[in-house]
């Protein structure tokens, strides 16, 4: 209980231009500033209208994770797919010599 | 042959095999249709080609005896299916020109049982949306019009507007949408037409362009609930490369088809009775439920308490979802690729994000990030998990006093093009009905009940327990009797 209400009184902060550009960063998403002014409100707008989960009783429940009953198959441990290089770079921006080509990334 | 175009899926698929006429003719009057109703922006890619050369396939299985489920009949297919070479964009500019090399299950399964295909259609950007208005390809348009005279353009719903228009302009017989959080439900409401989402499982999302992996769930829209059955047959099935898919046999839906639910026990959720929506609501729930009890069927009050919690859970964990999906965009394998001069790699994965996402996708993803972010991941993400645990605790519980709920679709009719599109959360609001069923993963069923004074569709839901499609159809095929709904938009386009 204790924990939740710490967690809630966190949670009352508001969304500000430096963790909207956090998040971006996080997200890789580039911003600029008119966008940054403009998610911030947003963001606390939503962030202020899902707030209301704080106030359910959740103590006891376990979080859900498969709406449906079912266990997780497990399959032979086989090749089953592959030698289909062109298929996969077909679609891709840049490829080179059967690779994709991205920025140089070691200097 | 403008008569064709009228006709659904079981007339096509019967008349083709009775020989009234050719899968090539129901083809070409299709696809003529298609062309004729490009104003309503429903389709992206159009395919006649495809749907010509099934019908051809259809007419030689006809003569040589071996014709299949869907033999003869032409589909749209909803951009959110990978289907093999031809452009897949998911209504969002960061796919841009894919052309995937493989199809996805379900457009395999439909096109494995005869169907052809018309078409590409329109949505939302990556289903994020109840408008279509978040498309890259700009929105689509509803067939229908208010009837004060005015012509302002409606929207479809979403996020399966093209699929929606499509198949109440009669520009297709039937085709394939997807409902995450309502997104077959919501845009069948809006235009007069039958929808339904199956038990989460039941259709394989394999070759699905992924948003919410949790709750994406495929399923048909047609004009009735017969052809909604014979779609969803073709559709579902297990499939090992999906990891939710259920391993379960297809019932044979159509084939038990019955419209008689004397006995039948149908809950009316008090929780959905919410204020602020408006009296027409209420009344055409009002109807449905007299029409049910006219059916033979019981109707018992129900409670499902934590309903008002539905959609705050499903705006963090859908989001949540999507920021993981949704990092797969990253301009090296597929789509749309951003380079800043001499810019690094991760310049190059903002410039191409922030150039290929539209702003309600940046606005989920960044949601999605930030309620899953260290230190945030249990207050929010954790938490709306176990909400949604009680969610689905609360129709286990209803499940024990009754079979089937009756709730009306969607909060109001279709409203006009720009009327939400500035304020999220009221865009949002139109799934309140719809989202407390994804998130419990049921099937629902979205059927036409009748027109608002201003001459617009209205759809009440029937949702069942989990893989009790039958029952959802059986219910929706004696509502569709009783309600009568005959109403259809006037060709203006």
């Amino acid at each position: 209980m204790q924990r939740s209400m710490n967690a809630s009184a966190r949670l009352i902060m508001s969304v500000d231009e430096a963790t909207v550009r956090h998040i971006a960063r996080l997200a890789r998403i580039a911003v600029s500033d008119a966008e940054v002014a403009a998610l911030a409100p947003e963001l606390n707008n939503i962030l202020g209208w899902v707030e209301q989960l704080q106030e359910v009783d959740v103590e006891g429940v376990e979080p859900m994770t498969a709406v449906i009953p079912n266990r997780l198959r497990l399959r032979e441990d086989a090749v089953t797919d592959g030698g289909i290089r062109d298929a996969v770079l077909a679609n891709a921006p840049a490829a080179e010599h059967g690779f994709f080509a991205v920025p140089k990334v070691i200097e | 042959m403008t008569g064709l175009t009228d006709l659904g899926i079981a007339a096509i698929r019967d008349g083709v095999r009775s020989g009234d006429f050719s899968a090539r003719e129901v083809a070409q009057a299709f696809s003529a249709a298609v062309e004729k109703g490009r104003a309503l922006n429903a389709f992206t890619v159009e395919t006649p080609d495809h749907a010509l050369a099934a019908a051809d396939a259809a007419d030689a299985a006809r003569a040589a005896g071996a014709l299949k489920p869907l033999s003869g009949v032409p589909l749209g297919i909803k951009d959110l299916f990978a289907t093999r070479d031809v452009r897949t964009t998911a209504g969002s500019r960061i796919l841009e020109g894919f052309e995937p090399p493989y199809e996805s299950t379900v457009s395999g399964n439909l096109f494995a049982a005869g169907a052809g295909m018309l078409g590409k259609l329109n949505m939302d950007e990556f289903a994020m949306g109840s408008s279509n208005e978040t498309s890259a390809w700009g929105p689509v348009l509803s067939p229908w019009r208010r009837s004060d005279g005015g012509n302002a353009p409606l929207t479809p719903g979403g996020s399966s507007g093209g699929s929606a228009s499509a198949v109440a302009a009669r520009l297709a017989p039937g085709v394939t949408g997807t409902d995450t959080g309502g997104s077959i439900r919501q845009p069948a409401a809006f235009v007069g037409i039958t929808g339904i989402k199956p038990t989460y499982g039941r259709c394989s999302r394999w070759g699905m362009v992924a948003f919410a992996s949790s709750l994406d769930q495929a399923g048909p829209m047609a004009r009735d609930v017969r052809d909604c059955a014979i779609l969803l047959e073709a559709m579902a099935g297990f499939d090992p490369k999906d990891s939710t898919s259920l391993d379960l046999p297809v019932p044979r839906w159509e084939a038990s088809l019955s419209a008689d639910v004397r006995g039948k026990r149908i809950g009316i959720p008090r929780e959905y009775r919410i204020d602020g929506v408006p009296a027409e609501i209420d009344e055409v729930w009002e109807k449905g439920i007299a029409l049910m009890r006219d059916a033979g069927a019981e109707i018992v009050d129900v409670s499902l308490p934590h309903t008002r919690y539905a959609l705050p859970t499903y705006y963090i964990i859908a989001p949540a979802e999507a920021s993981s999906n949704l990092a797969r965009y990253d301009g090296v394998r597929y789509g749309l690729r951003r380079a800043p001069p001499n810019g690094n790699l991760t310049d190059m994965y903002e410039a191409t994000r922030a150039a290929g996402f539209g702003a309600e996708v940046k606005r989920r993803i960044m949601i999605g990030t930030y309620v899953l972010s260290a230190g945030f991941y249990d207050a929010y993400f954790n938490r709306a998990q176990k909400v949604r645990a009680l969610i689905a605790r609360d129709f286990e519980r209803a499940w024990e006093t009754c079979d089937l709920l009756l709730t009306p679709t969607a909060p109001s009719a279709a409203f006009a093009l720009g009327e939400k599109s500035n304020d999220p959360i009221a865009m949002y609001l139109n799934d309140v009905f719809a989202v407390p069923a994804s998130l419990a993963g049921l099937p629902a069923i979205s059927v036409p009940a009748g027109l608002n004074a201003e001459g617009l569709p209205l759809g009440l839901q029937l949702v069942g327990r989990a893989l009790d499609e039958q029952s959802v159809l059986d219910a929706g095929l004696a509502l569709e009797e009783r309600a009568g709904f005959a109403a259809r938009p006037e060709a203006w386009w």
